[in-house]
């Protein structure tokens, strides 16, 4: 090291000082923990704005607890909702939920910090461009959230904006609180394309030697085919909004029918993204209850190839299936059929899933860790929310279920129930190896029977009223006579999501906790195979001290009898147990 | 669960809820089965001191087994819904009863004929937030939207269909049963969204007939076919 330089060029070339590994790092793994921090705060705000909803839902034009101080005289009125700011309020629970919370956390988050070490590889393909993915998605938080303080109020056109509605500022009053949703999306769907270029150049090339392609973990296959859709899909999103922004600011007329435009041009556009959108969501998700199941059940993942070629088969599939959000839309009813057909087709690989992690399962040897919870609470949650999309799918019956609480409760089981699971399985079952200290399992556990709880009160009875007709994004539900008779479910569900949000405070104690006082991690605490194991906690720039690992089998080895020890029930990739097998070395 | 839904009052809607039903049994009844399978596993292989798992990669028999039976249930159940959906959106019948519904921000306009049988003539007769139609007899909608999109939605008679600006879309429904029903709008479209709600009065023949006469709504010929 050079020590004659002067300090502050020593500091900046050689040994990266605060700002260099804190913020503008290009450490695949210190952007992984960035994103985290980001959208863990991002759900506090997409959390506060879903018990807004809820809580005019329960009880409509009363103010809402806790907030009888507020009045701005036009949206909230000493703690009354206004209808445009409760249309504002799920618009944004919506948005932030999904683009600032569930994809940044486990795509930018988990997608970042596993993929080079499970594949050992030292960092990203393209370091800077890492970083440069993460302060786009800041700066497209920063501008959503500016969107709150400008005149006229944030988007309130629903997250999937359907034109003319967000097309005119007229129609909702919105003025550039929707032209920001729309920027914020771009910056968003940019830095999206660079991470995605990223994961897939690291891991068709960066993979260890021995590291073929059927020896990947399956996280590390759902973040490669779910990067492969990011690609493919958010161009046709950005080119979207790109035309909304121009129908807004620049007076065309792209889905404005009296300019010779055409409102169902954006819903194809915006569902031909939209429905990769909804696997890219839930395939990082398989991807890691895949692990964790077959950590703790101590056993090989059942069907590992059926599982990677269903999610290459949903990957497919998830292109042509987008009418089916459009069946109702006035496209031509031929279209319904075939749409349906592909829907019907597209349940296939789920199924497969849901049944292989059925057989991972069988004959294990189960510990009801914090992370398996959460994995087990997936794979029940996801199942429910799978066999609830086939009402959709069939086209006579979503004739009178879409835009239903059925669909609210529908995707509330993938999202939540889905991912949002994986999400906790994900934190507690690499926060050791993120920060080099254990969570609390006590408060872990209480934090997820908590959730679990909560969870199906608020949503399960959501399919109920969704079957008495309820609309969605209505502010004023006993306005209806027929919804009065099931108005009490309101008010149910809204104790639900009441408890939901609380439980989470338990989770941020035990996160905060544990980060200042969790016990110290070991360096495989969960005696799992996976490489990210083997490199050091704390984690070292590069990954490896030495050479790069050799990887000599999958990573589901667990109670192989090829394992010498009779008291170890797990097999590292990179074990050389010296026989045959050893061929990888060469690579 | 089924029983939460509203009275079926539309001579469609009576296969609608047969496809909800046979729906509704086979996800309940797999619904289960997982999950009491996988009750049963956790609780029975939940680990023990010295236990080992049972070390395998998986089964292609199963695998074939479990791609094959949900793909002929899923198929099953998309032919079975396709010719539903064909007699709701596709097969118009043939009716001289037809209203024009024009959604706008945040009302429905119904417009009918006149004595003249055409829409666009000064004899068109229109009316906010209120349709009325006879029993038993198929009504045809010509749906339109002023500014946004809207979604004319009749519960009882599960109808849902989008009324979009720049476009016509054909919508049909007969009732079998007198009575008021609620239109509500299932899209969302501003701030006035949740108050935008008409109503569907469905008369007896005679009432209908009645009325047509009193308000010139249809040509003079219609009455009492």
């Amino acid at each position: 090291m050079m020590q004659t330089a002067p300090e502050h060029a020593h500091h900046a070339h050689h040994e990266p000082g605060f700002w260099g590994k804190y913020i503008f790092s290009t450490d695949h793994k210190m952007i992984g923990k960035q994103f985290l921090w980001v959208s863990l705060f991002m759900m506090i705000v997409g959390g506060g704005l879903a018990m807004i909803v809820r809580s005019q839902l329960a009880w409509p034009n009363q103010p809402v607890p806790g907030l009888g101080w507020i009045n701005d005289g036009v949206y909230i009125i000493d703690g009354v909702l206004s209808p445009a700011f409760y249309n504002t309020a799920f618009t944004m629970h919506a948005t932030i939920m999904i683009f600032f919370v569930v994809m940044p956390i486990l795509i930018g988050s988990f997608g970042n910090f596993l993929i080079p070490l499970m594949i050992g590889a030292r960092d990203m393909a393209f370091p800077v461009l890492n970083m440069l993915s993460f302060w786009f998605a800041l700066l497209a938080g920063l501008i959503m959230l500016s969107g709150f303080l400008v005149p006229g109020g944030h988007a309130a056109a629903g997250w999937t904006s359907y034109p003319p509605l967000s097309a005119v500022p007229a129609y909702t009053g919105v003025d550039w609180g929707q032209n920001l949703w729309v920027i914020s999306l771009i910056v968003l769907g940019i830095s999206s394309l660079m991470g995605s270029i990223n994961y897939i150049t690291t891991i068709i090339n960066m993979r260890a030697p021995g590291m073929t392609w059927f020896r990947l973990p399956l996280v590390i296959w759902s973040l490669f085919i779910t990067a492969i859709l990011l690609l493919l899909a958010l161009p046709v999103l950005t080119s979207a909004l790109g035309m909304l922004l121009l129908d807004r600011l620049a007076g065309t007329s792209f889905f404005l029918p009296e300019g010779g435009g055409q409102p169902l041009l954006w819903q194809h556009l915006f569902w031909f993204f939209g429905h990769p959108e909804v696997y890219i969501m839930i395939l990082p998700a398989m991807g890691v209850a895949s692990d964790v199941l077959s950590t703790f059940a101590r056993k090989p993942i059942f069907g590992y190839k059926a599982m990677a070629f269903s999610m290459i088969g949903i990957a497919f599939l998830g292109w042509l299936v987008w009418g089916h959000h459009m069946f109702q839309s006035g496209m031509n009813p031929a279209l319904g059929m075939s749409f349906m057909i592909s829907t019907m087709v597209i349940g296939v690989p789920s199924a497969i899933k849901v049944f292989n992690w059925l057989g991972t399962l069988w004959g294990g040897q189960i510990h009801f860790t914090t992370p398996m919870l959460n994995a087990l609470a997936f794979v029940a949650m996801f199942l429910i929310g799978g066999l609830s999309g086939v009402y959709m799918a069939s086209t006579p019956v979503d004739v009178f279920i879409h835009d239903t609480y059925f669909i609210v409760a529908h995707i509330h089981y993938v999202l939540f129930g889905g991912s949002i699971f994986a999400m906790f399985a994900a934190i507690y079952y690499w926060f050791p190896k993120m920060f080099g200290k254990m969570m609390n399992e006590t408060l872990g556990k209480v934090h997820f029977w908590l959730t679990f709880a909560a969870f199906n009160l608020t949503f399960f009875p959501m399919h109920i009223i969704g079957v008495g007709g309820h609309m969605r994004r209505i502010a004023n539900p006993p306005y209806y006579d027929f919804i009065k008779p099931i108005q009490h479910w309101n008010v149910i569900i809204t104790y639900g999501a009441f408890m939901l949000g609380a439980a989470q405070i338990v989770f941020a104690i035990n996160f905060f906790l544990s980060l200042a006082r969790g016990r110290r991690a070991e360096q495989n605490p969960w005696h799992a195979n996976t490489l990210e194991w083997v490199s050091p906690t704390p984690g070292i720039h590069g990954n490896w001290p030495g050479d790069l690992p050799t990887v000599y089998r999958g990573p589901y080895e667990y109670s192989s009898p090829e394992i010498p020890e009779e008291s170890v029930d797990y097999l590292p990739q990179n074990r050389n147990l010296g026989t045959a097998l050893a061929g990888g070395a060469h690579h | 669960m089924l029983s939460w839904l509203p009275e079926n009052v539309s001579t469609y809607g009576g296969d609608v809820d047969f496809i909800f039903n046979v729906i509704y049994w086979i996800t309940t009844i797999s619904c289960v089965g997982v999950l009491a399978a996988m009750l049963w596993f956790v609780i029975r292989y939940r680990a023990r001191p010295g236990g080992r798992a049972v070390y395998t990669h998986g089964n292609v028999t199963l695998e074939i087994i479990w791609t094959i039976v949900p793909t002929a249930v899923f198929v099953m159940i998309g032919v079975m819904s396709g010719s539903v959906w064909s007699a709701m959106k596709q097969e118009i019948p043939d009716t001289s009863l037809v209203v024009r519904v024009q959604g706008s921000q945040f009302n429905w306009q119904m417009t009918y004929p006149g004595l003249d049988g055409r829409f666009g003539t000064p004899d068109d007769y229109s009316q906010e937030n209120l349709m009325r139609a006879p029993v038993g007899r198929p009504v045809k909608l010509i749906l339109t939207a002023k500014d946004v999109i809207h979604s004319f939605f009749v519960p009882q008679m599960r109808l849902k269909q989008d009324a979009l600006p720049g476009r016509e879309i054909l919508a049909w429904f007969e009732a079998t049963k007198e009575g008021s029903y609620e239109i509500p709008c299932a899209e969302l479209c501003g701030f006035g969204h949740s108050q935008m709600k008409g109503e569907l009065r469905v008369l007896s023949q005679a009432d209908f007939d009645a009325w047509v006469l009193e308000k010139k709504a249809f040509p003079q010929e219609m009455q009492g076919q």
